[in-house]
């Protein structure tokens, strides 16, 4: 291994993916906070797994960091208080998916009281470790809200010698994991030394696309620099800008040149991705002890007034978020949580942002919001768009016929929902739709 | 759809943004690469290309439009995609034909070929070839009459002549009777009013490779596969080889009609066994068939296996690939 004088390339190129425009309006916002809304609504579920039981009860008064929902399962990760105040509810709402989940609203008390039980916790060892990211609440802050603690806890047999550090951001408009790199590089490079140490890793890839290599000039001065660069085991990775470069497989692919098997996790090939915020909430958290309860979302689109990065409590409502931006240009025509790429469209502004929402956009009627469904001519362009190397119009075919036995052997539970084939359409085809409609019908038969 | 959703905020499944490429704009640019062609058909063989063009074309719109309403199925001429099989089928015919053969020709394409088997997207042969041959077989003499090149200028009465391909068939490496290879490549030659220019076929072939309409892979696959066989049967005569690639429909056909979307295989690798078999076939016609070309029977008859080779060439999914040198590559890194 050579020092980290130069930055690295993609080992193994992906195929596909799509030359989407990058719109990060918001790139040179630095990060401002939010006023603390009036209330909050925290779901009992913001991961995979599990969802949470509530641990208090109507009438508590709760402090900022104070657990209030929890689980005894193991692929599970607890809520916490992001104000203090007054529990006021528990009940069902909708999240940005639409499903039904459990919730707690707090009405905040304007105090912003931390909870007295915070303290830094003791990690010596990777068992240490797994435990306080469990208590912190920490989940993949990239989109997928998988809970760290079970990313964490991989086998010793697998072998994990690579910490992947997602920092691609390849969704159009969203800039807040540039600016958690620009802004606080110090916390991410503290806490992939952390993460280093405990889990005794061979390596480090921290990698973004090529149009946001300052960020990585600037990590790549502090890691220079770090006493603790005489471990030499950071290497800094531009991968080319096209979507979807931070898809964790393509990401692992584009590192090490390891192929996550289908079905099986990146532990599997012996690496470990964890997305830069997580990164840094990491270090910050085994400084202080405070749980997961803010953190940072783009609020962008043609319809928002002012956009900018923002930090939020968790479970202020994107109205909230919105009217901190200035409100709408006009009444939105799309409202949509996430990314364009793979975000959820809403219909609901009192729609809570949880812990892996990285984006509010908003755009005006008038924005091409909707591509007309035609025929589709069989050109071609969404399996050259695949970067899982999948034929989604067969796939789209056999979903519509309802053919379970015939999508699982074309591969769809591959299928990551990137959104690249239905991007490539030229006749607008939802492609991703009948991708969801056709997983689902094998996840039935399976059942079965 | 709009008009009912003007006050209502859109729920859609992600992906939020579209590519701006739409067929329209595909078939669009499947016109203008067209252009070229259509200059040359005039030049070569007069106005009355541009009349059979326009006959083929209004034809093939036309009966698309009847046969969605009959059908009570959107209508969809607004592709654009009946117009480029009128104008695909328009360069398949010889100046001569009567206009009434053009209308059959355009109602087998696009009638029988396209709107049975649901429309666009869903043929499984190309209409304009289909087209072609229905004609072929039914009217064979006024589909053979080939009238030589730039003899309208003269205001002589049309004179017939041989296309290169009748008198390559006993080649024994005399050209004397045969065009010269440059006249070939301008289309000085007989043949249908598109097919003899080589060159505004292959500046057509260019504008489609560099617009992304197409892959160059068929097209080359499928002259290079002629290409060698020909070398093989002209025992290594490059000059044969030239006249071979250069005469018939072979251009017209393999940069626009092998190329279809909808009748040719969508992974790479269908495309090479395609394209291939398109070269096989064409060769074989030419060598020892009776028939005049074999081009337009080739493509048709690899339409054909397109579903046996897509499934042949699947590919496979991220992650089910052979384990090959996976924990090699990394230690490069």
């Amino acid at each position: 291994m050579d020092r980290p004088d130069k930055i690295l390339h993609a080992v193994k190129r992906p195929r596909g993916g799509v030359n989407a425009k990058h719109l990060k309006i918001t790139r040179e916002k630095p990060v401002v906070r939010i006023t603390a809304p009036e209330k909050v609504v925290i779901p009992m579920s913001q991961h995979i797994g599990a969802p949470c039981v509530p641990t208090v009860k109507v009438g508590d008064h709760v402090d900022i960091g104070q657990l209030i929902g929890d689980s005894d399962k193991f692929v599970s990760a607890p809520v916490h208080a992001s104000v203090s105040g007054k529990v006021t509810a528990i009940g069902d709402v909708k999240n940005c998916a639409g499903q039904t989940v459990q919730a707690v609203t707090i009405e905040n008390d304007g105090l912003g009281t931390v909870w007295a039980g915070i303290e830094p916790p003791k990690v010596d060892t990777k068992e240490d470790l797994i435990k306080a990211v469990r208590a912190s609440g920490l989940v993949g802050m990239g989109g997928a809200g998988f809970p760290t603690s079970v990313k964490l806890s991989y086998k010793p047999e697998q072998n994990v010698d690579t910490l992947i550090v997602n920092a691609a951001e390849c969704e159009p408009y969203i800039a807040v994991d540039y600016r958690e790199c620009v802004d606080n590089s110090w916390d991410v490079l503290s806490g992939v030394y952390d993460l280093v140490d405990i889990l005794h890793l061979d390596r480090v890839i921290i990698a973004t696309e090529d149009d946001k290599s300052d960020a990585l000039g600037i990590l790549k001065n502090i890691a220079d620099k770090d006493n603790n660069s005489d471990k030499n085991v950071v290497r800094l990775m531009a991968l080319k800008a096209k979507y979807p470069q931070g898809a964790e497989k393509l990401m692992i692919q584009s590192a090490t040149g390891r192929q996550v098997p289908a079905g099986k996790l990146p532990a599997d090939v012996g690496c470990v991705v964890m997305n830069v915020a997580s990164v840094a909430f990491l270090a910050r958290y085994l400084k202080t002890g405070k749980p997961l309860v803010s953190r940072n979302a783009t609020v962008s689109g043609d319809d928002i007034k002012e956009p900018n990065n923002v930090r939020f409590p968790i479970g202020t409502s994107v109205r909230d978020l919105v009217n901190f931006c200035g409100g709408f240009e006009e009444e939105p025509g799309k409202l949509i949580v996430g990314g364009p790429m793979m975000g959820f469209s809403i219909y609901d502004e009192d729609i809570p942002m949880l812990k892996n929402n990285n984006a509010v956009l908003a755009f005006k009627k008038s924005s091409k919001l909707i591509k007309k469904e035609t025929a589709c001519i069989h050109c071609g362009r969404c399996a050259d768009a695949c970067p899982m190397s999948l034929i989604p119009t067969d796939l789209e075919k056999l979903a519509k016929k309802g053919d379970a036995k015939g999508l699982s052997e074309n591969g769809i539970m591959t299928c990551m929902e990137c959104g690249s084939c239905a991007y490539s359409c030229p006749a607008g085809q939802p492609l991703v739709q009948y991708m969801k409609l056709g997983k689902s019908i094998v996840k039935k038969a399976g059942a079965k | 759809m709009t008009s009912e959703n003007e006050n209502k905020i859109i729920v859609t499944s992600s992906p939020h943004f579209h590519t701006s490429k739409t067929v329209r704009g595909i078939m669009a640019d499947v016109i203008i690469s067209l252009v070229p062609a259509i200059i040359a058909s005039v030049v070569l063989f007069g106005y009355r290309s541009l009349l059979i063009e326009f006959v083929c074309v209004a034809c093939c719109v036309l009966f698309e439009y009847i046969s969605r309403l009959i059908m009570k199925r959107d209508v969809t001429v607004g592709d654009l995609s009946a117009v480029v099989t009128g104008i695909l089928l328009a360069l398949n015919m010889p100046v001569s034909i009567p206009l009434w053969m053009c209308v059959i020709g355009s109602f087998a394409a696009i009638v029988v070929a396209k709107q049975f088997f649901g429309g666009i997207g869903q043929n499984f042969v190309n209409p304009a070839i289909t087209g072609r041959i229905v004609m072929l077989v039914s009217f064979s003499s006024a589909m053979t009459k080939w009238t030589a090149p730039l003899v309208w200028r003269t205001g002589v009465d049309a004179e017939t002549t041989a296309t290169p391909l009748s008198f390559l068939k006993h080649f024994t490496g005399d050209t004397s009777a045969l065009p010269t290879l440059k006249e070939m490549f301008f289309g000085i030659r007989g043949g249908t009013i598109g097919e003899t220019c080589a060159a505004a076929l292959i500046l057509g072939g260019i504008y489609l490779v560099a617009r992304k309409i197409i892959k160059p892979v068929i097209p080359l696959c499928y002259i290079g596969t002629v290409a060698v066989i020909m070398l093989i049967a002209g025992k290594g005569s490059l000059t044969y080889v030239a006249y071979e690639i250069l005469s018939g429909g072979l251009l017209l056909g393999a940069i626009f009609m092998a190329t279809d979307y909808s009748t040719s295989p969508i992974t790479t690798k269908g495309k090479i066994i395609y394209a291939v078999g398109c070269g096989i076939v064409t060769s074989v016609i030419r060598l020892f068939g009776n028939l005049p070309e074999g081009v337009s029977y080739s493509i048709l008859l690899m339409n054909i296996l397109v579903p046996h080779i897509e499934s042949l060439t699947i590919t496979k999914p991220f992650g089910t690939e052979k384990k090959k040198k996976e924990k090699k590559t990394e230690e490069a890194a």
